[in-house]
């Protein structure tokens, strides 16, 4: 009878109820909510996560979440994504240089949100542009991310030196006014970034699934964030975004995303639209 | 080794390319019809920084619709989608495609094997899998991927590859694949096509 039930649920019918039951674990336990992120990608680096702690099924991953202290941060550092780097797409800060920068020039104070800061590469990558069009003293950038982890390195500021090659070279090529150099020192094989650059940035955590707005600013830059989400999460985080942004506000997001499916399309105009710059529309 | 039989057995099919791949799709994709009713989806392997020309290359030479991937696209039938340069393409529930910025596989982003391995999650039995030209070992795995789903696994001959690397370690890795020719893939996927219109 066992063995009829088994060769009757092939396996990827089992790891499909592995992976709900292990996701609303997550949710229960430590209110972190991957309901409505995109399975397939969630369920690549559940597996990535399955090697790594040599666990054979996704129900040895969820025996050692629920019993063991210490166990979900490590898990966490596989569920978010730490890759991204300076100037990624350099053309899309070019166009926030060019197109958005002479607009925010005209507010006396000016907020910005990255949101899903990661490791901090685009949360510098923007503080930097800004103190090149002088406009850095007088912005505040919220830096927002799930993972405490991944924020505590944002905040230190500190990259693989060998990194900083493309860092420079994508910073060039947005359009640059100075040199990168002027924002880091290097030692043992690290970069430093400048303490001065984070004095207008505010690290903080926040969770595009569960929580709300906390701020109007002028621009929200969210690359390659939304990606990672299923429709609904993404429709929510655009709602966020409408709800943040001032009149005519500015949203930007990565080069292969597309606000097309989602029901928020209506709110925002292309603004620079190879870029995926959109501006908030106003309300008819 | 023969032909597979594809008589209403494939929902969907997943290519996977690098060096010498643009020629091979060209003998491949063109002679496909209109009512081609099976999706595709193709990773190539590309420079990752700069915009890829590939769907705008083979959209004028095809008669079947090829785009690149856009992320929470649903897909559509007789539709040829190419992974956009710095991205790998997975499919998702739905069936819809994903983009992610995950570090890259095997040197590659958009990587073989996180396609092959994500369409098997969806199309388990009913989905081929084809490796040509390439000097690279992605797609092997994921064409194990395909295999243990059940899925059927294609391999171009590896004298007529332009570049055999990736074929080959397909082949150590996978020795149970059907081995064609370019011509032969190409019979394949029109027989498949036959089977759509009757």
């Amino acid at each position: 009878m066992d063995a009829e039930i088994d060769s009757a649920a092939p396996p990827g019918k089992h790891w499909e109820i592995e992976y709900r039951l292990l996701i609303e674990a997550i949710y229960q336990m430590y209110h972190y909510d991957f309901r409505g992120y995109a399975a397939a990608s969630l369920k690549r680096r559940l597996r990535a996560a399955m090697v790594r702690f040599d666990c054979r099924t996704l129900s040895q991953i969820q025996d050692r979440l629920i019993n063991e202290p210490g166990f979900f941060s490590a898990l966490l550092n596989f569920l978010t994504v730490p890759v991204s780097e300076m100037f990624r797409d350099p053309a899309y800060f070019r166009a926030l240089r060019e197109r958005v920068v002479p607009l925010l020039r005209t507010y006396p104070s000016i907020k910005v949100w990255v949101a899903g800061c990661s490791t901090g590469e685009e949360v510098y990558s923007l503080a930097i542009l800004l103190r090149e069009e002088g406009l850095l003293e007088r912005t505040l950038i919220y830096a927002t991310d799930i993972n405490p982890q991944t924020l505590e390195k944002a905040e230190a500021g500190v990259y693989d030196v060998d990194r900083i090659a493309t860092f420079t070279e994508n910073h060039q090529r947005s359009g640059a006014r100075s040199s990168l150099s002027d924002y880091y020192v290097a030692a043992y094989g690290r970069a430093v970034f400048d303490k001065s650059l984070r004095r207008r940035i505010v690290f903080s955590d926040h969770s595009l699934a569960t929580d709300s707005v906390f701020a109007e600013v002028q621009l929200v830059s969210c690359r390659n964030v939304l990606i990672y989400f299923n429709r609904d999460l993404q429709d929510r985080a655009l709602r966020l975004f409408r709800e943040a942004l001032c009149r005519k506000g500015f949203l930007g997001i990565g080069s292969k995303e597309s606000l097309r499916f989602s029901s928020e399309a209506g709110a925002f105009d292309d603004f620079v639209r190879e870029e995926r710059i959109f501006q908030k529309r106003d309300p008819s | 080794m023969s032909a597979p039989s594809l008589a209403g057995r494939v929902d969907a099919i997943v290519i996977g390319a690098s060096a010498g791949g643009v020629e091979a799709l060209m003998t491949l994709l063109p002679p496909l019809s209109e009512s081609f009713g099976v999706p595709i989806f193709i990773v190539l392997h590309l420079p990752r920084d700069r915009p890829s020309l590939l769907a705008g290359i083979f959209s004028r030479k095809c008669h079947v619709t090829v785009c690149e991937a856009q992320d929470k696209e649903p897909v559509r039938p007789g539709t040829v989608y190419f992974a956009p340069p710095d991205y790998h393409l997975l499919i998702d529930e739905g069936p819809q495609l994903c983009l992610a910025a995950d570090e890259l596989v095997c040197h590659s982003r958009p990587s073989i094997d996180v396609l092959f391995e994500s369409a098997a999650d969806i199309y388990g039995p009913r989905l081929l899998g084809i490796i040509l030209t390439g000097a690279n070992e992605d797609g092997a795995e994921g064409l194990a991927a395909i295999h243990a789903a059940g899925g059927i696994t294609v391999i171009q001959q590896p004298d007529s590859a332009q570049v055999k690397q990736m074929v080959v370690s397909a082949l150590i890795r996978n020795p149970g694949s059907h081995v064609l020719d370019l011509h032969g893939i190409s019979a394949l996927l029109r027989t498949l096509e036959r089977d759509v219109a009757a």
